[in-house]
């Protein structure tokens, strides 16, 4: 057991961290370092254009999806530099937020998926950053249960005609492309009358209409098909292997290693160290201490979890299961802790935005932390995928299985 | 009087306040003071307390707590019963109940003062409560009037003491699982099979047992219930050791028993619906007498000192202190409002399940947490003085049982889920199939 | 970086395994919970035999000469296993202190008497109610000579020597502590054997009557070198918990998968699913945190202060957690003395106080992460 670099692993590093410190930019330090989840954004600048041209910086330099292969933009890196690398980016790392469903999800399953030539072509400007791409799995009917979905593909002569709705789809309304799950076949049983594609989201019937969140800021939106032609080579997978596809997309959700989730703990232990109570710091206060105690625990086994992980893969290992609990614990503790900063700040606590306490770190958190919950797998489905892919126990008994899709009953009550 | 209707949304100003500040609207309204009634039962109640009860157990029954309602010199059960003897010679017996069976008719109010006067000497009632609580009210409600005079004052007053053989090895939260048989033969009833965690079985009198009396329909239509004699030839009671070291309940094993007919309660086929009763009487009567662990935990930690002076100084104590007081009040007043529902006679929503609920899981925290505070000498289990004599060590073994019997804490979520809440019931596999159809095996 | 247990470190793992899997099975550690016995003799010299006891004891001292890796994962199996022995309070504690502090002499006098199995070990630093701290050590040291009473003293009554922390000063500072070493089968020693939650690991309450002892380690050093064993002490018994937890999660899990309640498998309803997830998560963390510890120990960073607390936090908590619910997923069977549900129920609430309670270590985690933060 260690964790001191091997000489090749120390050489990258410095190579990273001599790039970095020339290339990046600097002047929003700060404010990233200040960034937390539900915060994102720069004061005085459009966060989106400051992160494209990061992007870019790194893509020319060679520093974009380093994990990729060369020919598609990559830069063939190891896992291990991989996390070196995000170790030295540091909080610059916070700009590629925007990129993290298509370089984690969307760019993966083209790479399984897509035609050669398709992949030389989207694949590069996807790991610059000059396309963005969105995930359209979710439906108003679809969310736990994606493959419940119902966004109709229907054979053209050489094209698919797509007829439908998405929902919660992040990031739509800035980007250029996005992978897209559809029902080909309504007659077979659910999971096996999807197949999968991937379009163009400037093609004409695609309108984006954004949804205003819980937390009061737009990041994702409805998506409406109408009469959408997609390429049949654009289909990923064959026909009716739709499902098959989409684990994929999700399982490389899941894998995103290192792509540490925030727990709030860091900013939590920060702001407890600085602030006063009546009687002395907070810090010093055993209820608080108790408490940080706690999520400093939870926070230290998540970090040494996704270390484990990747120590096996750096060895050629598949990481184990592990892996899964990361959203899972973070989740629901980011709550926790926003509601704890807030209970600190008594009844200014209430106040957001600019005129509270770190102006409205924590109220933000708070706000944005329920869709953490919900977002790529709601916590009752992680923890029935721990139950059941991890320690086998069985599965929920469906009543949806081996029934024709059409026949699947889609209302609650009345 | 006019309805609160949005054009005239100030009408409680002109038309309620008026009514309100009359006296006639104060009493009608939110008060805990005792009516001169009840005030005067209190008062009589009080007086046969302090004139009757057993003062040399109060110390010891003060400090007990779940999981150590044990006598260092007495047997529970022969002090119990000594006590009960006396309220039902006095009349404060199952004071609820009709007198012809050995209660008092009281009112629930008047149950409820009785038991506050009654203090910690109803801890004393523990041998009972499954007789009180639930077969004599299944008695009560399906019995002969024969079996009811018979029965029913003798287990009022605790001479007799019963039990309650529901749950099977097989059949725990799916009671209606069970396989024990019952089968006709002339006028009597022949049964055979086993129950398991029979509280008290190995000394009650009496229980009320349900079988399975037709196997080959859907398992909750196939049940009976009766009650027998635990004497009866073929009835043979092994007490099981608990995870917490004591004996407190049994397998129960049946061979060739015989039960009378007449001993049978309710229609044959209908015992799911009479054991329906059984258990709602248990929900009413746990909730009242539910351990919490709050007020052992308050006192532990104003006496207790630490390093840095008084425990209930420390904010840190003080801020898991006050979430489990703020529970156990929310129980309390739960019960309360449930209460208050009994007296003017309406029938008591299903708040009250919440509580066995909340205070299992809340038991166990507070053991822990006051063995936390105890540091390394909190292992000890003896009659050690930093320890308390082990209270806390007791309760944290005991605990696990409280999240199990009488219905777990996931069928309880269930309950409230489904009666309460209005939610479906979990797909069931094992409905409308004749019952020995059904798997019995996982692996 | 490598962060995982080497090959040969985990077919140690699966060797130690198979042994306690033989000699180590529930029913051996009832004769021990009944008590039959004060502690599992067969199996002390059976672990002393295949070399576990003196495995993270130098050669020179009798010992195996690997290091700390391979005791955390020996540890985890003693805790898998809920094994009935005094490894804890001999290696983790009395040898650990031997090693850090002792003198040639007095290495050479009990570290091989403890790799060999002739030795039992414990460390005697409570007394009474309170967590480790310099104030609460009343016991006496005058010229080598001790009184005063400890308690509880975990194996204390079948233990051979005990490191003693005692008062030597009065200034009201650290350097007031200093430790000794008592052979406890001399004179002017008072055991006696105390009831505990745990059955399967004794406690006593040891009184020293002017009674003699030397010094182990300098003179007012007492406290510094108690930290640093209880902080090596933190990771091996996290070590034991995460082995614990893990037995009790899969105890869990298989019950949930052979028990039928309603037609189906109670591991069929999420209710019974999601508290094994949770159980899952909980010891997932634990483990991952005590790797950490383990690194720690193994290297003597300087993060193991740190490290040490956060994974006595996170293994305390997994063991309790797991050990609770798996009495609950078992309903009424898991509330049986009959079935082993308890015996882990026992062993997590007990270990969960032995080096000082939870409160006490997140204290002191929070007071190394600010000290780190500082610095
Ligand atoms: C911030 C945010 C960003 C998102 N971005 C995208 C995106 O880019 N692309 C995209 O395709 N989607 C996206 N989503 C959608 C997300 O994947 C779904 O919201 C999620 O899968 C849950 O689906 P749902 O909202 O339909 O909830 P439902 O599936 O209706 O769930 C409602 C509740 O029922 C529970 N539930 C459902 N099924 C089960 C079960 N079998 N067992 C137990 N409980 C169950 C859930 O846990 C939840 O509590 C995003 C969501 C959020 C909040
Ligand atoms: C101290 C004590 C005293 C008792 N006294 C009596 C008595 O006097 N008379 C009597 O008849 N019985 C008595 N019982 C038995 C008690 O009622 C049962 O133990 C209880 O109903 C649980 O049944 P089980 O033990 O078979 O557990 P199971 O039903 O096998 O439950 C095992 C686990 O599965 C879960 N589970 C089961 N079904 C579901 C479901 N549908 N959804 C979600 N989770 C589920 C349970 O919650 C539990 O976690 C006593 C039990 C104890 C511990
Ligand atoms: C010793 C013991 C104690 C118990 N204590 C309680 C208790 O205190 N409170 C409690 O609610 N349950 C208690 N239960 C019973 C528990 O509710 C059932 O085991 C559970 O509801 C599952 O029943 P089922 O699915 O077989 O019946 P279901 O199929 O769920 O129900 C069959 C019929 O009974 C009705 N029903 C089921 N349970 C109840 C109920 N509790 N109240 C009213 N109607 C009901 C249903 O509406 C339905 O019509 C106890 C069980 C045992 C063995």
């Amino acid at each position: 057991m260690n964790f001191d670099d091997t000489p090749q692993e120390a050489e990258f590093r410095a190579t990273a961290r001599a790039w970095i410190s020339a290339n990046a930019p600097k002047k929003y330090e700060e404010e990233l370092r200040k960034s937390s989840l539900g915060r994102t954004a720069l004061k005085n600048a459009d966060i989106l254009k400051v992160a494209k041209a990061w992007q870019k910086k790194k893509a020319d330099a060679g520093w974009a999806c380093l994990h990729w292969p060369r020919e598609y933009g990559g830069r063939g890196s190891s896992p291990i530099e991989r996390v070196i690398w995000s170790q030295e980016e540091g909080p610059f790392g916070q700009l590629s937020r925007m990129f993290i469903i298509g370089h984690g999800m969307c760019g993966p399953t083209m790479m399984a998926f897509a035609r050669e030539e398709h992949k030389r072509s989207y694949l590069p400007p996807l790991a610059s950053g000059e396309k963005v791409w969105c995930q359209l799995f979710s439906e108003p009917a679809g969310g736990s249960d994606v493959a419940g979905l119902r966004t109709r593909a229907e054979k053209e002569g050489d094209d698919w005609v797509i007829n439908g709705q998405k929902i919660w789809t992040s990031g739509a309304h800035y980007s250029d492309y996005g992978i897209l799950l559809t029902r080909t076949d309504p007659t077979v049983p659910k999971h096996k009358g999807l197949t999968m594609f991937f379009l163009d989201m400037k093609s004409s019937g695609v309108e984006v209409r954004p949804i205003k969140q819980a937390s009061g800021a737009s990041d994702f939106n409805e998506v409406y098909f109408t009469n959408v032609r997609i390429p049949d080579h654009q289909r990923l997978g064959e026909v009716g292997d739709g499902w098959n596809v989409s684990l994929t997309t999700l399982m490389n959700e899941r894998s995103a290693i290192g792509a540490a989730v925030s727990t709030g703990f860091p900013e939590l232990f920060e702001y407890c160290s600085s602030l006063m109570l009546d009687d002395g710091p907070a810090i010093e206060d055993r209820a608080v201490r108790s408490k940080l105690a706690n999520w400093a625990v939870k926070a230290s086994g998540l970090k040494y979890t996704s270390m484990r992980a990747i120590s096996a893969l750096s060895k050629g290992e598949r990481p184990g299961p592990e892996n899964s609990i990361g959203k899972l614990v973070a989740g629901s503790m980011i709550q926790d802790v926003a509601t704890y900063a807030l209970d600190l700040q008594s009844a200014s606590g209430v106040i957001s935005g600019e005129d509270a306490e770190l102006a409205g770190r924590f109220q933000a958190m708070l706000l944005r932390a329920p869709g953490t919950r919900v977002e790529g797998g709601t916590d009752e489905i992680m923890r029935n995928i721990i139950a059941e892919r991890v320690l086998g126990l069985p599965g929920d008994i469906r009543v949806d299985k081996d029934v024709p899709f059409n026949k699947i009953p889609t209302k609650g009550r009345g | 009087m006019p309805t609160n209707s949005v054009e005239n949304e100030r009408w409680w100003a002109r038309f309620a306040l008026p009514t309100l500040r009359t006296e006639q609207g104060l009493r009608s309204a939110m008060n805990f003071d005792d009516t001169p009634q009840e005030a005067a039962f209190r008062e009589t109640a009080r007086k046969w307390v302090e004139a009757h009860a057993p003062k040399e157990l109060e110390a010891e029954l003060s400090k007990s707590s779940l999981g150590r309602i044990r006598l260092a010199q007495h047997d529970i059960v022969d002090v119990g019963k000594a006590w009960q003897k006396k309220k039902a010679e006095g009349g404060w017996a199952c004071l609820h109940w009709p007198r012809e069976y050995g209660g008092r008719g009281a009112t629930p109010i008047e149950r409820v003062i009785w038991q506050q006067e009654e203090g910690v000497y109803g801890k004393l009632t523990q041998p009972f409560q499954i007789g009180e609580g639930m077969c004599g009210p299944t008695v009560m409600a399906f019995g002969t009037e024969d079996a009811k005079r018979r029965y029913l004052p003798k287990l009022a007053s605790g001479e007799e003491i019963w039990c309650q053989l529901f749950s099977e090895p097989s059949a725990g939260s799916d009671v209606a699982g069970l396989r024990t048989r019952a089968e006709k033969k002339g006028d009597n009833w022949v049964v055979n099979g086993q129950k398991i965690w029979t509280s008290g079985a190995h000394y009650s009198d009496y229980g009320l047992l349900i079988a399975r009396t037709d196997p080959n329909v859907p398992k909750h239509k196939g049940l009976t219930m009766f009650f027998l004699d635990m004497k009866s030839p073929g009835v043979e009671v092994r007490p099981i050791k608990q995870a917490n070291g004591m004996q407190e309940f049994n397998e129960v094993y049946f061979t060739d028993v015989v039960i009378p007919d007449t001993q049978r309660l309710g229609a044959v086929g209908e015992g799911w619906s009479v054991s329906l009763t059984t258990l709602m009487n248990e929900r009413m009567s746990i909730g009242s007498r539910l351990a919490t662990g709050v007020p052992e935990m308050f006192e532990f930690c104003s006496n207790l000192m630490l390093e840095d002076g008084l425990a209930i100084d420390d904010p840190a104590v003080r801020s898991k202190l006050a979430s489990w007081a703020a529970k156990s009040n929310g129980l309390k007043y739960t019960s309360y409002r449930t209460i208050s529902a009994l007296s003017k006679g309406e029938r008591p929503g299903p708040e009250n399940s919440i509580g066995k609920l909340v205070s299992g899981m809340m038991l166990q925290d507070i053991a822990t947490y006051a063995m936390d505070l105890q540091g390394a000498a909190g292992v000890l289990t003896g009659s050690d003085e930093e320890t308390v004599q082990g209270q806390f060590q007791q309760m944290l073994l005991s605990s696990p049982s409280m999240r199990i019997a009488g219905g777990t804490d996931e069928i309880l979520r269930n309950i409230i889920a489904e009666r309460v809440l209005g939610l479906p019931g979990d797909i069931r596999v094992d409905k409308d199939v004749p019952y020995n159809k059904i798997p019995t095996k996982g692996r | 970086m490598n962060f995982d247990f080497s090959d040969d470190q985990k077919q140690l793992r699966d060797q130690a395994r198979k042994f306690l899997a033989e000699k180590c099975s529930p029913k051996a550690v009832r004769v021990v919970l009944d008590g039959k016995a004060p502690y599992d003799k067969e199996l002390w010299k059976g672990l002393a035999g295949m070399g576990f006891l003196g495995v993270a004891i130098p050669e020179e001292f009798g010992g195996a000469g690997a290091g700390h890796l391979e005791l955390c994962v020996i540890a985890e199996e003693m805790g898998r296993a809920n094994a009935p022995v005094p490894f804890s309070s001999t290696v983790y504690l009395a040898a650990e202190a031997l090693l850090i502090a002792g003198s040639d002499a007095q290495k050479k006098k009990w570290l091989p008497a403890i790799a060999s199995g002739e030795a039992i070990g414990t460390l005697a630093l409570f007394e009474g109610k309170g967590n480790p701290s310099p104030k609460t050590i009343k016991l006496t040291a005058t010229n080598g000579v001790l009184n005063g009473v400890k308690k509880p003293v975990a194996d204390g009554a079948i233990a051979d020597f005990a490191v003693v922390a005692a008062r030597t000063g009065s200034s009201g500072r650290e350097s007031d502590v200093s430790l000794f070493l008592v052979d406890l089968k001399a004179g002017g020693v008072e055991v006696k054997s105390l009831t505990n939650l745990d059955p399967t690991r004794g406690q006593a309450e040891i009184t020293f009557k002017d009674c003699k002892a030397e010094p182990l380690g300098a003179a007012g050093e007492g406290w510094s070198i108690l930290t640093q064993v209880l902080d090596r002490a933190a990771v091996l018994c996290a070590f034991e918990q995460v082995g614990g937890s893990d037995r009790a999660l899969e105890m869990g899990r298989d019950y949930a998968l052979d028990r039928i309640a309603f037609g189906r498998q109670i591991g069929s309803f999420q209710a019974v699913k999601h508290m094994l997830a949770d159980m899952y998560v909980s010891a997932t963390l634990a483990r991952s945190n005590s790797y950490y510890g383990a690194w720690a120990l193994s290297t003597n960073a300087a993060e193991l202060p740190e490290a040490a607390a956060a994974a006595r936090i996170s293994a305390t908590q997994a063991f309790q957690h797991c050990a609770k619910n798996n009495i609950q997923v078992h309903g009424g069977m898991g509330f049986t003395w009959e079935f082993d549900c308890h015996m882990y129920y026992r062993r997590a609430n007990a270990m969960a106080l032995g080096l000082g309670s939870l409160s006490y270590w997140e204290d002191r985690l929070i007071d190394r992460m600010r000290k780190k933060n500082a610095a």
